[in-house]
């Protein structure tokens, strides 16, 4: 209401049509909203609450129900809390390590094979991950690290499209220019890539880091393939176990409820304190002027 | 490192690239080409049990060709997986990319009142695990607890099953959508960004309407951007297996065999049968690149060959 008021206070001839945009972006920012809204509320809730109360209004069950899902065999889910923690940490520094050590090499040298080395790592974009994840299994169960930390860890550390991506800010980010200069002072390659690049790079770097961080977080098919063990699972295996447990006791519907709560808090939290980095050219590269 | 004159720093530098491409190449090397040729190399054996199949000594891996393959092709619930995930892919790929299209259009216009906000709530399912996704929505499918269902009767349609055999595709999709639009979004409103401004006023000088320049001017602005989304987005949908997975512990619409990748899943660890899985998801790989590979190269005749 208040935005045709001032539309029309402003006089602005042109400023209605603003109306059926922002309207279309509410609608779609309500949609994705809308679920996320619910689990929040429906977290507070006790058990009676949940099937008698408004789906949005709160209940009065948000400790108890932490405390229940801390208790449930002896707070397993903070277990999978952490491990989920560790593979994203972990893996997605590697990942970014890696992709910015390639995407440098392949943006700033020139060298027999460049190309061909390129295309190959590049198109491991099309792999379907089905194909790799169950000859991954039976790969590693061959060297004895099936069930693993490792057997999730090392199949997310290479990342092909964040190769890519590091090729593209490598180039767009370093001069040739100064990495000239630097190598006619003398500058060693090592130096140069910790002097010059690294920093260049650095929101880029950033950029990949949350991209694989949160796809790592939100692997399913990797982790329910690779482990056995529930001490080991991270978060989406553990909540599913915990769903399908659930299925034949209601019991467990505020612990899978509020679990699912909490694992989304860490990752909403990147979000919005670490926006700016969300925003950085996915596709062409170019740096905003 | 030792200092060196300039004739040893042209033969280090040129060992550098090298050194710093190992770790991919290597990783690539263990964890996708390796994967591939493991893959490849069991789908086309099969063991074969001598006598009562009882010990080690019966149980011997012979080549069979393409023995895997052809029964794979013959098993009719793999292609009416096919059938389901294809309509599945069809509905996702036009909502999800035609919202996030709409979405980024309109933030980029000037004229939207709250775009950050809108922005940030549209994007954030990109955070939610599609576990987690299905099931929330799988919590606000059912009619015990959900607004939906209030919803629907505040504008009079009642009795609607959200999870039956015949809609449960569609609320597949609906997790879907919601999960991916935003970050889709996002892809082209960055794109977008990149774009110089005075591009459009030039345009409005010319007496063009936002309308006309998002359609004629953006849009084809975003065609690069466009096809990467639409391939990953192809190559994503056509392997789903999180949603359905899950969505099996809530409803008893969604069979073990609902997706082709679900099928692999059972043949390699449920029933065991690696050399089945790895024939099957080498279909799924390839049936999954035609569509892909088919796409990239009709737009690229289309939206780059004029530039050429």
């Amino acid at each position: 209401m208040s935005i045709t008021a001032s539309a029309e206070g402003a006089g602005r001839v042109r400023r209605p049509l603003g109306l059926m945009p922002t309207a279309v972006l509410l609608l779609g920012a309500l949609y994705c909203l809308l679920p996320v809204a619910w689990v929040l509320m429906a977290a507070s809730k006790t058990r009676g609450e949940l099937f008698s109360t408004n789906a949005f209004a709160p209940g009065t069950g948000l400790l108890e129900n932490l405390s229940d899902l801390s208790a449930y065999r002896d707070g397993i889910f903070w277990q999978w809390m952490a491990n989920t923690a560790l593979y994203a940490g972990v893996g997605a520094v590697l990942s970014t390590a890696v992709s910015v050590l390639a995407g440098y090499a392949l943006a700033k040298f020139r060298f027999f094979g460049q190309n061909l080395i390129f295309n190959v790592l590049i198109g491991g974009i099309l792999v379907p991950s089905v194909v790799l994840a169950v000859p991954q299994y039976l790969l590693l169960a061959k060297a004895g690290l099936a069930d693993t930390y490792w057997a999730v860890l090392l199949p997310s550390i290479l990342h092909p499209y964040s190769i890519y991506l590091a090729r593209i800010y490598a180039a767009a980010a370093i001069p040739d220019a100064l990495l000239e200069a630097g190598r006619i002072d003398g500058a060693s390659e090592g130096r140069l890539l910790r002097v010059v690049a690294v920093p260049l790079m650095g929101p880029g770097m950033v950029t990949i880091f949350l991209f694989q961080f949160v796809a790592i977080w939100n692997n399913f098919l990797l982790p329910f393939i690779m482990l056995a063990d529930d001490h080991r699972f991270p978060l989406t295996v553990g909540l599913y176990t915990l769903l399908v447990t659930g299925a034949n006791q209601p019991a467990l519907y505020n612990l899978v409820i509020t679990g699912a709560l909490l694992s989304i808090i860490p990752l909403i939290a990147l979000f919005l304190t670490m926006q700016r980095y969300w925003r950085t050219d996915l596709s062409g590269g170019s740096v905003k002027s | 490192m030792t200092k060196a004159n300039r004739g040893a720093r042209a033969s280090r530098a040129g060992a550098t690239p090298y050194l710093y491409l190992a770790p991919a190449v290597v990783l690539f090397t263990l964890f996708v080409a390796a994967p591939i040729g493991y893959t490849a190399y069991l789908s086309l054996r099969r063991v074969k049990f001598s006598g009562l199949g009882l010990g080690k000594k019966s149980r011997t891996e012979i080549f069979v060709g393409l023995d895997n393959y052809r029964a794979a092709l013959a098993d009719g619930e793999f292609w009416d997986g096919w059938v389901r995930v294809l309509g599945y892919a069809a509905m996702v790929l036009t909502l999800m990319l035609g919202l996030a299209l709409l979405f980024a259009l309109l933030l980029d216009s000037a004229r939207v009142r709250l775009p950050r906000f809108s922005r940030i709530a549209i994007f954030l399912p990109y955070a939610v695990p599609g576990v987690v996704a299905t099931l929330l929505w799988g919590f606000l499918y059912p009619p015990s607890m959900s607004p939906i269902h209030a919803g629907l009767h505040a504008v009079g349609v009642d009795g609607v099953d959200l999870l039956s055999p015949s809609t449960i595709v569609f609320s597949m999709v609906n997790v879907a959508v919601w999960g991916g639009t935003g970050f889709n979004m996002l892809v082209l409103y960055t794109q977008l960004r990149a774009v110089p401004r005075d591009y459009y006023e030039a345009a409005r000088i010319d007496g063009a309407g936002e309308l006309a320049i998002a359609l004629r001017i953006k849009v084809p602005m975003l065609a690069p951007a466009l096809v990467l989304t639409t391939v990953f987005s192809i190559i994503a949908t056509m392997q789903v297996f999180t949603e359905p997975t899950t969505l099996r512990s809530i409803s008893n619409s969604v069979s073990s065999t609902w997706s082709p990748l679900m099928n692999v899943y059972g043949d390699a660890f449920v029933t065991g049968d690696l050399y089945s899985a790895s024939a099957t998801s080498l279909v799924i790989a390839l049936i999954a690149l035609v569509p892909s590979l088919g796409f990239l190269r009709l737009v690229r005749r289309r939206a780059f060959g004029e530039e050429r």
